[in-house]
């Protein structure tokens, strides 16, 4: 299979303040890959460092086929990146901004206005395409800047945490329209910092800290490195009372019970519950320590 | 829903240098301190040196003669001087970032701006001679002296606004553009813009003299008075062509720095 990304060995320093220490990742081409990491642990400086914003220090980056450093043009043909802020002009019109970005895209001006009409509707935005950015909810921000990144067919997406600060609707509809661009095949690398997004959209979850991936794998993968399933307990205020790790045969569970029911009261409440997401990004950005109980 | 359909080759730098051009009129356009500015200061200048300090500069009357090109300078130091807050504010937002991911030349928004700011500065200027014209100027020199002139203003608005437009892109924001633009916009009153400099106390004579106004101005008046120029066009053309390519080339690299370290 093609590798959309290749990075082996990238490291990346500001001043003495080391940012990415030896990142190596490979993303199959048309396959979402998602970057999940706390604010500081080097997310952006790794999209920048892939769409050829940032010069690395050493490692080497290819993307599309293309090395970041010696084919800056050809990777630049080949991506499209919809940064953490929004980059688009605030006072052109929504409609104006597509056209630009059309036209420096190289479509000729007909071309360039029937595919920011189509774009706007898509990305529905088709009432505010005359008024000028400026006046712009954030989500629609948000939707113009994704719907400029897709005005030409890119083989490699990068979005920067595409959703933050978006609402629940907006969010909505850049989900989908990353969904339907995975299906046409496009290859998808985003960085997030909620959960639920990468659980949602990503074939391949990946865990950046202190500038090295901690961890790698699908959802599903991740949450079983992470813990087992666990019987919880809770008190008729719904207060955690105890938690106890399991693997969910009838033995265990009964062992645990008859432990527990002689130490706490009969209307305790009894739960299995499955490790989230939010489980494998605290467990695995907070160091090897783990609180179980 | 559609995907793009389009397989395309990049835009070329024909095309990329008009978009930009075309964004930078239409932000000027938008900008309504910037065009209130453009209009309105030309004409108060005129007005000012010519019915309040005018007299008292030069009782004979005929100061508006002398005046007009040292406030065509003078505004185009002031058009110019909203380059470096918008190229500021630019590279301080994303937009630019977008501008960089793309297989174009991405300092071709510098350009827009430069651009703009030319088209802007010629309305000024053009306003300047109109009001001129209304308060008593009467230049009695042919079309190419015009022309001439043109050609020397022209120069000098892409000087200085290439020095703006890397003083914008070195501020690090759009309030620092503006101050440190500033020291720029004072440099028209410390020439022969107002008063002949042979009239400065002696230590500031030599600067007045030599530093790039002052040829562009004597240049301007005479072609457009019919007096002497002596050697000031070469001058007033060297330092013009010497600014433009110093100020290009320090925009070229302070692009890619400022860029390229976030």
């Amino acid at each position: 299979m093609n590798h959309a990304i290749e990075v082996c060995g990238l490291h990346k320093s500001f001043g003495n303040q080391s940012i990415l220490n030896g990142v190596d990742l490979v993303v199959p081409a048309g396959t979402v890959y998602a970057l999940l990491g706390p604010n500081g642990a080097g997310k952006t400086t790794l999209i920048r460092i892939l769409s050829t914003l940032t010069a690395p220090d050493a490692g080497t980056v290819r993307v599309a086929g293309y090395d970041v450093v010696a084919q800056k043009r050809d990777v630049k043909r080949s991506i499209s990146l919809t940064g953490q802020f929004t980059a688009v002009d605030e006072v052109l019109t929504g409609e104006e901004n597509l056209v630009m970005m059309g036209r420096l895209s190289g479509l000729s001006s007909k071309a360039a206005r029937l595919r920011a009409t189509e774009l706007l509707e898509r990305f529905d935005l088709t009432d505010a395409a005359r008024k000028r950015v400026k006046t712009y909810s954030g989500g629609m921000r948000r939707r113009l800047d994704l719907a400029i990144s897709l005005i030409v067919s890119h083989p490699v997406i990068f979005l920067d945490e595409p959703t933050t600060g978006l609402d629940t609707r907006s969010r909505r509809v850049l989900w989908d329209g990353i969904t339907e661009l995975a299906r046409q095949g496009h290859t998808i690398f985003l960085t997030t910092q909620y959960l639920e997004e990468a659980d949602q959209l990503a074939d391949t979850v990946a865990v950046l800290k202190d500038g090295q991936i901690v961890a790698t794998g699908t959802a599903e993968q991740l949450k079983a490195q992470v813990r087992s399933d666990r019987v919880e307990l809770r008190d008729a205020e719904d207060r955690l009372v105890s938690r106890v790790p399991t693997d969910g045969t009838i033995r265990d569970l009964l062992g645990i019970l008859n432990h527990l029911h002689s130490q706490v009261p009969a209307d305790t409440r009894v739960s299995i519950q499955r490790p989230t997401m939010d489980d494998v990004f605290i467990t695995l950005t907070a160091g090897e320590k783990e609180v179980s109980a | 829903m559609r995907e793009a359909q389009f397989s395309v080759q990049p835009a070329s730098s024909w095309t990329t240098n008009w978009v930009f051009i075309g964004r930078g009129i239409r932000h000027s356009l938008r900008d309504v301190d910037a065009m209130v500015m453009a209009i309105a200061l030309p004409v108060m200048l005129m007005l000012l040196f010519t019915y309040v300090f005018g007299g008292a500069l030069d009782p004979t009357g005929n100061y508006v003669d002398y005046v007009v090109p040292g406030i065509i300078l003078l505004c185009a130091g002031f058009g110019a001087s909203g380059t470096a807050v918008k190229v500021a504010e630019d590279i301080s937002n994303g937009v630019i970032e977008r501008f960089r991911t793309m297989p174009i030349q991405s300092l071709g928004v510098i350009t827009g701006h430069v651009a703009a700011s030319l088209v802007r500065n010629l309305v000024a200027t053009a306003i300047v001679i109109g009001v001129a014209l209304l308060v008593g100027f009467r230049p009695s020199v042919g079309l190419g002296a015009w022309l001439g002139a043109a050609g020397v203003i022209v120069l000098f608005i892409l000087a200085i606004t290439w020095l703006f437009a890397a003083i914008g892109l070195v501020a690090g924001s759009a309030s620092a553009a503006s101050g440190y633009g500033f020291i720029l916009l004072f440099l028209p009153y410390l020439s022969s813009a107002f008063v002949p400099t042979r009239s400065m106390p002696q230590w500031l004579q030599g600067f007045a003299t030599h530093q790039p106004i002052t040829p562009a101005i004597e240049t301007i008046r005479g072609l457009l008075t019919g007096l002497p120029i002596g050697t000031n066009a070469w001058w007033a053309v060297g330092w013009c062509l010497l600014l433009i390519v110093g100020a290009f080339v320090w925009c070229r690299v302070s692009f890619h720095q400022r860029s390229g370290q976030r």
